[in-house]
């Protein structure tokens, strides 16, 4: 229990959090308490082990293209803030939020950057194109072969 | 300095006779002086009152609070077809085969979401989180300072537990254990008759009741009707080791096990000398014929006790039950299945092997407050006709968990170390496939 008060969530943090993901307080600590118990090595960060150890997510098709969308380009850790921003795009949007203080940037939620994420998915190298490789290696594990293929008898 | 030691040994010498006279006679012959049920009552009405307090503070603080529901989403349970199909509605459907579009990733993304946020299987390999704190530290990491009165219970309830009753309760488990080991070596010296077997059963029990009383253990038993009888096998939900304590305290089982050295050993020895209990070699472990055959000689056996199995394979934290392996019910033995629930306002009786060892586990336990469970004794079941292994195994698991209000999980145990099957990622691209390529009857290939 010692080694975890080094990487208790401040105050502080959590207010930055629900500026810039929209979610409430009571949920901010809820999810860092899932946060802490999916980090088995207790240092402040996931990798991607951690994630696999979700039976759900290990046998979803997607899962590894899910778990790549929460690691930034060429990083094998993320942090909590990581973790929230890309959770945050699955807030529901919510119809008083649109009239409310406009923000400079968009919410993480918005429509377009929800689209966005789902796009990201397909995109595996990041060039904000998908190519018809790309779309043809998202869908490499999906048993075509075997499903489109007609047995011709002799 | 001699008057010091005198005086150290004299207080030494009543503490002992206090606690045999007190508590271990009384356990061996299963009558109660009372002492622990008012232990408990103060315990309940100081733990309410601790209770209310921190709801009102925390009332004052957060006036808008959510609903105390653990869970932190709220699932949508639709299966794939109808997902999927929802979200390619705006498409017409084409006449033969299936179809892919770009969105049918979103399925997928949210469920994936879902469960990297909530998901039923890694929850239940930690401790249960409880919905208000029971004044121990363990249970609450970061301790908010709430109210004088609360912050000087909350001491004394260190102090009690710390100083007064893990000494007791450490006392009676080395007396407990080493009273079992000499008395059934003892026992194991007599010649097999009616009179040898009596002496082991009550051996047995009496060390088992000291135990309970080393752990302040208050064991409600349901249903004694449905007690297992000897020749069948006994099923239970495993929370950790102290399961054992729990269920022999009202009966005899024979114990399944493996082979240990040390302290264990001694103790799996002395317990073999008495009546028969099944215990395996590391090597013979892995083989399965070897294994069944030794269960099905000694259920045959109608003279022997009842063995006691816990076919999850595994500790969990007493939330839920999940799979059971179907070895013990091929035998085609009576299946006598026995649900445990720990109450956990008490202290957590959940053996977190990865996080705490044995004996930091034990010395956890003999801290806590009490150990509150509930034992219910449900009535036998046995392998219809023409119903595999599996099948009757997952009957006896919704039986057990509807029982004891837990839920019932397919999920394998054995998850809480190794990876998940590849076979159930299969299941789902294979699901999934025939979506996209529409379901070909004419495919006759596994």
């Amino acid at each position: 229990m010692g080694s975890r008060a080094s990487t208790l969530l401040r105050e502080e943090e959590i207010e930055e959090i629900k500026k810039e993901t929209g979610f409430s307080h009571s949920q901010i600590t809820r999810l860092y308490s899932r946060f802490t118990s999916l980090d088995k090595g207790e240092n402040g960060t996931l990798s991607r082990e951690d994630f696999q150890r979700i039976p759900e997510l290990a046998i979803n098709p997607l899962g590894d293209r899910i778990i790549n969308a929460f690691f930034p380009e060429g990083e094998d850790q993320v942090n909590f803030k990581g973790f929230m921003r890309t959770l945050a795009h699955f807030r529901p949007i919510e119809d008083n939020e649109k009239n409310k203080n406009l923000p400079a940037t968009e919410p993480l939620n918005s429509r377009t950057n929800k689209l966005l994420f789902a796009f990201r998915l397909y995109d595996l190298d990041r060039d904000d194109k998908i190519s018809r490789d790309e779309l043809l290696q998202v869908l490499e594990k999906v048993d075509v072969e075997q499903k489109m293929s007609i047995r011709f008898l002799h | 300095m001699e008057n010091f030691w005198a005086g150290v040994l004299w207080a030494t010498e009543i503490w002992l006779y206090l606690i045999v006279c007190l508590i271990m006679i009384p356990a061996m012959f299963g009558f109660s002086l009372g002492i622990s049920e008012t232990y408990m009552n103060i315990l309940v009405q100081t733990l309410e009152w601790a209770t209310l307090n921190i709801q009102k503070a925390n009332a004052e603080e957060e006036s808008a609070k959510a609903s105390a529901s653990n869970g932190l989403i709220q699932r949508e349970h639709g299966s794939m077809e109808k997902e999927l199909g929802e979200l390619r509605r705006s498409r017409p459907k084409p006449p033969v085969g299936g179809d892919f579009t770009l969105s049918d990733c979103f399925y997928f993304t949210r469920r994936g979401i879902e469960s990297i946020v909530d998901d039923e299987v890694t929850q239940r390999f930690t401790s249960e989180e409880l919905v208000s704190w029971n004044l121990l530290t363990r249970t609450h990491n970061d301790f908010q300072y709430i109210s004088l009165k609360l912050t000087l219970v909350y001491g004394l309830g260190i102090f009690v537990r710390y100083c007064i009753l893990a000494p007791l309760r450490i006392t009676l488990a080395g007396i407990g254990l080493t009273w079992l080991v000499i008395g059934t070596s003892a026992v194991g010296f007599l010649p097999n008759c009616r009179v040898k077997f009596w002496l082991s059963e009550w051996v047995h029990v009496m060390c088992y009741r000291i135990c309970a009383r080393g752990l302040s253990a208050t064991i409600r038993y349901h249903n004694k009707e449905n007690r297992p009888k000897k020749g069948g096998i006994c099923v239970a939900n495993h929370t950790s080791p102290i399961d054992i304590v729990i269920l022999c305290n009202d009966g005899c089982y024979a114990m399944v096990g493996q082979v240990h050295g040390g302290l264990m050993g001694i103790v799996q020895r002395a317990m073999v000398r008495s009546c028969p209990h099944v215990w395996f070699e590391r090597s013979e472990m892995k083989d399965r014929h070897l294994v069944t055959k030794r269960l099905t000689d000694h259920v045959n056996d109608k003279t022997k006790l009842p063995i006691l199995i816990f076919p999850e394979g595994t500790c969990v934290n007493n939330t839920s039950v999940m799979m059971f392996k179907k070895g013990s019910f091929e035998i085609g033995a009576t299946i006598y299945p026995v649900a445990i629930k720990y109450d956990p306002k008490f202290g957590d009786a959940f053996w977190n092997s990865s996080k705490y060892s044995m004996v930091s586990y034990l010395l956890r336990m003999m801290t806590s407050w009490a150990l509150v469970c509930n034992v219910w004794y449900l009535p036998a079941m046995h392998q219809q006709e023409g119903e595999d292994a599996v099948h009757f195994a997952n009957r006896v698991k919704s039986a057990i968990a509807h029982q004891g209000g837990l839920v019932d999980l397919q999920w394998d145990g054995g998850l809480k170390r190794a990876k998940v099957k590849d076979t159930f990622k299969e299941q789902q691209q294979k699901k999934y496939s025939s979506m996209v390529v529409g379901d070909d009857s004419s495919s006759n290939s596994d």
